[in-house]
């Protein structure tokens, strides 16, 4: 046989057999998700805009992925939506750097204390229902 | 160009939370609305949406024949419509053709049918293999095609998603639309799979 890249027998990349998985691995995919349609509803940028750049990001991971290095589709979806409101000029990109390295900076722990507004991590199942 | 937006050392959660914090602060984005798409993709549209197309495709000749013809007008006569379903393509499984659906270059995908798409559908080994090796990579997910049975792969995109409508297994004659709904795995309606009677 030829070198053969073999699917995943198990773990995120594994092709599943049933319907049921997870939508989002993570919290902050689905606020990903959730950031790129409102803008896309909200006449922002149209999808094939974001498409585009989502193509770039997820082309670039490619070609500049080391080997074992793990795929995370949600990554190039972040980096796109990233890029697309810096281009269409809704944020500037120091604002982004910025605001990520005060968030960065808060103190250890800070996001298991109730003072805080931001529920995107540990909240996120306030309605209990993952069901399945 | 503006690449490289933020640091890659930064983890990703926080990028996240920093664009929806400047987002939000802007007006850009209202919470509630955001909130309501991640509900809606999250738990209610999902795969039962095409089975139920595949479904009535199954028992409702003219349907079908509409279905085949404009794959987006007819299933929005089931309510079925949305973002990604614009430019749906419904090709048809046979004895002797094999459809799969693959997006080479990203994950486009009939959303409105099928919900988001799987992780194994994003992943960059998919996407290359299945247009080299279609017959190896659908073995590896557990579906064997005889020789004879030929293999189309489809490539969806911004201009077209293509859907799978598999073939209606045997043993399935005495069932109703419901019960032959409930058969249809999202698997099979991208093309990875078969439909079997359980």
């Amino acid at each position: 046989m030829t070198a053969v890249i073999e699917l995943d027998v198990e773990g995120p990349a594994a092709p599943p057999r049933a319907n049921g998985e997870l939508v989002f691995a993570e919290p902050w995919e689905s606020r990903a998700f959730g950031l790129a349609m409102s803008l896309n509803e909200s006449g922002v940028f149209t999808w094939d805009e974001f498409r585009e750049e989502l193509i770039a990001a997820i082309s670039s991971w490619e070609q500049s992925a080391a080997p074992g290095d793990c795929y995370s589709y949600y990554q190039c979806w972040l980096t796109a939506l990233e890029r697309i409101s810096v281009t269409h000029e809704l944020i500037p990109a120091h604002s982004l750097r910025e605001r990520a390295q005060e968030l960065a900076d808060r103190p250890a722990g800070y996001d298991h204390g109730h003072d805080h507004g931001h529920d995107h991590d540990h909240d996120h199942d306030d309605h209990d229902d993952h069901d399945h | 160009m503006s690449t490289d937006v933020t640091a890659d050392r930064i983890p990703i959660k926080l990028r996240t939370e920093a664009l929806e914090q400047l987002l939000v602060e802007r007006g850009l984005v209202d919470p509630n609305v955001m909130d309501a798409f991640i509900k809606t993709y999250e738990k209610d549209v999902g795969p039962l949406n095409g089975a139920k197309v595949v479904a009535k495709a199954w028992t409702d000749a003219e349907f079908k024949a509409r279905l085949l013809e404009n794959g987006t007008t007819t299933v929005a006569e089931l309510g079925f419509k949305g973002p990604q379903g614009e430019h749906i393509v419904v090709v048809e499984n046979t004895e002797s053709v094999h459809n799969v659906v693959v997006c080479t270059l990203c994950s486009c995908y009939p959303w409105p049918l099928l919900g988001l798409p799987p992780t194994w559908y994003k992943d960059p080994v998919y996407r290359a293999r299945v247009v080299k090796e279609p017959r190896a990579v659908l073995g590896e997910m557990g579906l064997s095609l005889p020789e004879s049975t030929e293999i189309t792969v489809w490539d969806s995109s911004s201009e077209v998603r293509f859907f799978v409508l598999p073939q209606r297994p045997a043993g399935s004659e005495d069932l109703s639309e419901d019960e032959l709904a409930a058969l249809v795995s999202r698997d099979s309606m991208v093309g990875v799979a078969e439909v079997v009677v359980s």
